[in-house]
């Protein structure tokens, strides 16, 4: 599979942010109340994550490891920021229902998630791609939660009223609805899912003690992490090797001292 | 042989007891409510038993049938849960949502968490909060002889007052089990001369209501036992409260629970939105039960007088 449709297909299923990887779940929880507010939100998380990506994964070699964190946040609040003002511009009615929830996408796990995770040990090309995906599971994932909460809750598919109001369980609307949909959902992704390296299913790729998996490990870490396993592996090799080296040794001046007494 | 030898690991001595028979008193019990209920409120009180039995007893069935699971069915637990929710319904819900909410029950609240015994509150009333929640105005319309009116718990919230005696006999509007105090007095003494459950946890439940009320509330007998056999107090202290999988099982532990549900039924009916607040005040103490138990743990024989 090409490495850039692999990123999407990483992103919306093996490991898509909400069923899989559990990020985000404030805004997951909080905004799915009508299939409009998911899609909306998730979209502008896919913009702000697909250019903080971008751009945290160009920098990457410049942003110094220790002050990485602030770097990021700083790169990703400008990026909200920029989105908010779109979307109190273009959409109105979605910013005024989603409230809060836009200058929070700064703090959204997924963003930072990403960036520790992918953008700082890839290029900004695919970084860009894996933010994409990445954007558009989260899209999926809020738009499937919201779109049963709404029918149900609401009584509605994308504002069409389909229930009438006395048969709506309204608590499917309020915050108990969020948790049973996500749960239920959660429950179904893990029943039939697609192996990937955070659900533990699939095989490690490498030899190395952690698996190779650099979901693990931080920045520079991952880098040396690398190092010092391949040091100690190729001492460890030498060892064995010197250590069969003294064993033939010995092996052959037992030999020599039998033929010497067998010579007298 | 006529005798086979017991080679099992212990407990050696065993009681006759089962949880079916635990269940079956249970219900029991509840007949004397259960049927002042349908007396009072006619034949769509007995529709809304069956239909939340049903549901509770069908859905259990279904989900043990589809996760190869052994039935229990049997063990009456299902009747029970199905029978303490038809019984915390008004009279005259549609019947479809008296299911929803047994269906509710036994799937979220008791067989996702693993099923009996596993629980981590009491079914019924979870599923009765669901309801609550969902369906608010249906919930809250109590009827009686066709008339829609106040409970009296309502009525106190408003400064009104109310008749005591009528309030003990059942003669109020109110939900199917809850109205008549004598009758589920008559269950609950059955329960306690079976020892099904002990007294600790509905007195102590009851006279904290009663101190808190009388405390924060009016210094007035009336009002005092109104509070007292107004609402679910009764039903909620005997029969839903003691609840073996949902309240402490050490006798320190049950006390605390005791006065934790009656201060918390005294806050919601004194300072809260609504007039109600024992199905609250139970599972809110049901969370905390684990933590009640973590710290009540008896000493054990012949470490008494040790610190660990």
């Amino acid at each position: 599979m090409n490495k850039y449709i692999e990123r999407l297909y990483n992103g919306i299923i093996k490991e898509n942010p909400t069923f899989v990887l559990m990020l985000g779940m404030c805004p997951t929880l909080a905004v799915t109340t009508t299939a409009i507010n998911g899609i909306g939100m998730g979209l502008s998380t896919t913009a702000v994550l697909v250019f903080s990506n971008l751009i945290i994964s160009a920098l990457r070699k410049i942003i110094p490891d220790r002050v990485r964190i602030p770097a990021y946040i700083v790169i990703v609040a400008s990026l909200v920021t920029i989105v908010q003002l779109l979307l109190q511009a273009y959409v109105p009615s979605l910013y005024e229902s989603l409230g809060i929830y836009i200058p929070l996408i700064v703090v959204n796990c997924i963003i930072l998630g990403r960036a520790e995770a992918y953008a700082a040990k890839n290029g900004p090309v695919e970084s860009a791609f894996d933010g994409i995906g990445m954007g558009l599971g989260f899209t999926v994932g809020l738009t499937c939660i919201a779109v049963v909460r709404e029918l149900i809750g609401g009584g509605a598919i994308f504002g069409m009223e389909v229930i009438p109001e006395d048969f709506r369980v309204t608590i499917f609307g309020l915050a108990p609805g969020a948790f049973f949909v996500l749960a239920i959902l959660t429950a179904l992704q893990n029943k039939f899912k697609a192996p990937s390296a955070t659900n533990g299913s699939a095989a490690p790729q490498s030899k190395l003690a952690c698996g190779g998996n650099c979901m693990n490990c931080t920045g520079s870490a991952c880098m040396s992490n690398h190092t010092t396993l391949e040091t100690l592996r190729l001492q460890a090799q030498e060892e064995a090797l010197a250590a069969k080296k003294a064993a033939l040794a010995k092996k052959e001046a037992e030999l020599k001292a039998k033929m010497d007494k067998k010579d007298e | 042989m006529s005798k086979l030898l017991n080679v099992s690991s212990s407990p050696h001595v065993r009681s006759q007891e089962t949880t079916q028979s635990i269940m079956t008193d249970v219900v029991i019990a509840m007949l004397p409510a259960t049927a002042f209920g349908v007396f009072q409120f006619g034949f769509h009180a007995l529709m809304v038993l069956a239909a939340t039995i049903l549901a509770c007893v069908l859905s259990e069935y279904a989900y043990e049938k589809i996760m190869d699971k052994p039935i229990t069915i049997y063990d009456m637990s299902a009747v029970v849960t199905g029978m303490i929710l038809a019984l915390n319904m008004p009279a005259d819900i549609p019947v479809w949502m008296p299911a929803l909410g047994g269906v509710f029950a036994i799937i979220v609240v008791k067989q996702l968490y693993g099923g009996l015994g596993q629980n981590f509150m009491n079914p019924a009333l979870a599923a009765r909060c669901f309801l609550l929640i969902s369906f608010a105005g249906k919930m809250s319309t109590f009827k009686l002889d066709g008339w829609s009116g106040a409970t009296p718990l309502a009525v106190l919230k408003t400064g009104g007052q109310v008749d005591v005696a009528a309030m003990f006999v059942g003669k109020i509007p109110g939900t199917i089990g809850e109205v008549s105090v004598i009758a589920l007095l008559i269950g609950a003494a059955y329960l306690v001369f079976k020892k099904v459950i002990s007294l600790r946890i509905p007195v102590t439940y009851i006279l904290t209501v009663a101190v808190f009320v009388f405390i924060f509330g009016k210094q007035d007998l009336n009002f005092v036992l109104a509070h007292i056999c107004g609402g679910g107090l009764i039903f909620g202290a005997f029969f839903m409260a003691t609840d073996y999988v949902t309240s402490p099982i050490t006798p320190k532990g049950q006390i605390v629970f005791g006065i934790l549900l009656g201060v918390l039924t005294g806050l919601f009916r004194l300072f809260g939105g609504s007039a109600e607040g024992v199905s609250y005040a139970i599972i809110i103490s049901n969370m905390l039960v684990p933590l009640i138990e973590k710290y009540t743990l008896p000493v054990a024989f012949g470490k008494e007088g040790k610190k660990a």
